[in-house]
């Protein structure tokens, strides 16, 4: 069954025939994800990758039924395509765009109060679910179908956790992106993960900066009895120095609880198995669930 | 900044006498002044400023600089004189530059006050709400970190909800804790409202005011202020991007900019290229975890041309610092061959004689190791990130 995108799911691209939503729509569509169509404004009634094109969301979901859709649209632009998406109610929208401003994004928060929709990202790798397909820029050959659930700020870093859990397999790999304003968090994913019957275990790959990390720890301190999963993780940026910026707005140490320190130790006490390196995320997940 | 308080993101920082320039034309209160590169063009300011004190004030990107020697009261004109020629050009040391320091380039001269109450003030972006948080305190014009280990009562949060403006009565209870009444209560509300308009307008990430004051007069005033914006928003700011000083940056991080690489200068000697901000830090934490150090952070964003990794490698061979080199590229979207090539043709400019170790995944991986292998340099392909980090850990020691 897996997470956010299931077989059931009907898949749509804004930002469609531009260079960035056509080049990974080519890939989404040569790993059978079920897309229906795309969206860019001016050219609708045409087709491209052999599925339709419309004009607005509204009218993508009136003629093909679509659900989901991935954003690929220039950060100026990406707020509006994501509420867009939202008005449409659409069940999912995944926002790949990395360098929408900030109040930007904290308008798209106020619009989505008591929204039906689930937004993930901006600035994110995307939503993958091995053998039934993915809206962004994950790999698709390096996922292969299991029972673990990935949940990741960063993209690469979601890519080797694939990797290193590819004995075990993946029923669903969650970018949640490192903005400091974005849709889904930590406890969102690992509440869908924890309720998911095709999930056995979750990896949970954190970075410096902000706290949503110490409040998924928090999440899963509260887990008991029959709702209780194995968690591994890694928080990157234990060796990054404080104050300063690296790369990209998740990833900045500020205060006590904002490093890759104390992450991790609010994870341990959670009873997360927390690995030292990226490389022994796999390891660390077998033994969180007892193999 | 404040610990555990502030959720900050750290963005395009400009100097205090800019951040003032850009509150007065919201309506906030500002003491007059002026800024000047060069000590002849201070008497004109001292003549208009017509004060019977005058504070010289020097700009750098850099917190601390009253303690350190960067801040300076002076009573008369000749001593402005002095004090402005004696501070330009100087290296000021605070606690929050490194022990380079940083050579001052402007000083700024403002009408000096006496001061009857310090607060402070600050407005951020507040990552667990998504909002913007307004902190205050009637402790000001002090380290606030330190207030906030101290005497943590003394600090005051407000959560304005994402996308919200700022009302009076949220304005009205901050001044009111701040324990201000009738005419000095209004003029702060009144400062309060239009700091924050123009932190919305600005598109800031941070406006910190230390002291946020009172004079004796009974004027409420902006006396220091900090102020950094987001990244980006600057496209639609531009006359916020137009007062970047680049002198304020590290050299190699220009570069870097002007390449389109995201890099940071660090402490240690061994040189980092890797694509993705999480799997950079990942990766400079395995180095330390087998006892080595980064000499940067490094993250090829984007699409790596063969263009861009020789400019990227380039620019990591220049630093001095650097004894060897990792490059770890998951490329699931790059192309390997791409970034071998990249690396072999840079390798050709500099006559690489630095060890170099290249772990590379992904997409045409093998015509990428095929080109390394016979590039005919001293180039050592890995086949995982931990083997790639152990032996650039080991070459660097031996």
């Amino acid at each position: 069954m897996a997470v956010l995108l299931t077989k059931e799911s009907k898949v749509i691209c804004q930002g469609f025939t531009g260079a960035q939503g056509t080049f990974h729509s080519e890939r989404a569509i040569a790993y059978h994800t079920n897309m229906v169509g795309g969206v860019t404004p001016e050219k609708g009634g045409t087709t491209h990758l052999d599925i339709p094109v419309f004009n607005t969301v509204a009218e993508a979901k009136k003629k093909t039924g679509c659900n989901a859709s991935g954003v690929f649209v220039p950060p100026p632009f990406a707020a509006d395509a994501i509420l867009e998406a939202v008005e449409a109610e659409l069940d999912l929208v995944v926002c790949i765009t990395d360098g929408i401003p900030t109040s930007d994004m904290q308008r798209v928060r106020r619009e989505m109060k008591g929204s039906k929709t689930r937004l993930v990202g901006p600035n994110c790798p995307g939503v993958l679910t091995p053998g039934v397909g993915k809206i962004g820029i994950i790999p698709g050959h390096i996922c292969k179908p299991g029972r673990i659930g990935v949940v990741s700020r960063s993209g690469t870093l979601s890519y080797e956790s694939a990797v290193q859990t590819a004995a075990l397999g993946q029923s669903t790999i969650i970018g949640i992106g490192g903005d400091p304003v974005n849709g889904t968090n930590f406890v969102d994913a690992l509440e869908l993960f924890l309720k998911d019957p095709d999930t056995d275990g979750i990896v949970l790959i954190g970075e410096i900066g902000g706290t949503a990390e110490v409040e998924g720890a928090d999440f899963i301190k509260s887990w008991s009895g029959k709702y209780k999963k194995p968690v591994a993780a890694f928080v990157a940026g234990a060796a990054a120095p404080k104050g300063r910026k690296l790369g990209h707005a998740g990833a900045i140490v500020n205060s006590g609880a904002e490093t890759a320190d104390a992450k991790k130790e609010a994870l341990k006490i959670a009873g997360v198995e927390v690995s030292d390196t990226i490389t022994r995320i796999g390891e660390a997940m077998k033994k969180a669930m007892g193999a | 900044m404040l610990q555990n308080c502030v959720k900050e993101i750290r963005k395009m920082d400009i100097h205090e006498y800019q951040a003032k320039q850009l509150l007065s034309k919201f309506g906030v209160s500002i003491p007059p002044g002026e800024v000047v590169y060069q000590t002849h063009e201070a008497e004109n300011i001292i003549t208009w400023l017509n004060e019977d004190k005058i504070v010289v004030k020097a700009q750098v990107h850099a917190g601390g600089r009253g303690k350190a020697g960067g801040i300076k009261v002076c009573k008369n004109d000749d001593e402005v004189i002095k004090t402005v020629d004696e501070m330009i050009g100087m290296k000021l040391i605070t606690p929050q530059t490194n022990e380079n320091g940083k050579i001052v380039r402007r000083v700024y001269l403002e009408k000096g006050y006496e001061i009857a109450k310090e607060f402070y003030l600050c407005i951020t972006v507040d990552r667990e709400t998504g909002g913007n948080t307004i902190i205050s305190s009637r402790k000001g014009g002090v380290n606030i970190e330190e207030v906030a280990e101290k005497s943590p009562d003394e600090i005051h949060t407000m959560q304005i909800a994402p996308g919200s403006d700022l009302l009076t009565h949220h304005a009205r209870t901050i001044v009111y804790n701040l324990g201000l009444k009738g005419q000095e209560a209004k003029q702060a509300q009144k400062n309060i409202l239009a700091i924050y308009k123009a932190f919305v307008s600005l598109d800031a990430a941070l406006i910190e005011i230390n002291p946020f004051a009172v004079t004796k007069d009974g004027e409420v005033i902006v006396l220091d202020c900090k102020a950094s914006f987001d990244d980006n928003a600057l496209y639609r700011q531009r006359q916020v991007a137009e007062m970047k000083d680049e002198n304020e940056y590290d050299p190699l991080e220009l570069e870097a900019a002007r390449h389109d690489l995201n890099y940071v200068k660090l402490d240690g000697n061994i040189g980092l290229m890797v694509n993705g901000a999480g799997l950079s830090m990942a990766t400079m934490d395995i180095i330390k975890y087998y006892g080595g150090e980064a000499a940067n952070f490094m993250d090829v964003a984007g699409a790596a041309t063969p263009e861009r990794v020789a400019a990227a490698f380039k620019l990591i061979y220049k630093d001095k610092d650097v004894k060897g080199i990792l490059i770890n590229i998951f490329g699931g979207m790059m192309r390997c061959n791409d970034i071998a090539q990249g690396l072999v043709n840079a390798s050709k400019e500099v006559g690489l004689d630095k060890p170099l170790v290249v772990r590379l995944e992904g997409t045409n991986v093998e015509m990428g190791m095929d080109i390394l292998n016979n590039s005919g340099f001293p180039i050592k392909p890995v086949a995982t990130m931990e083997e790639a980090a152990q032996k650039v850990v080991q070459m660097v020691k031996e």
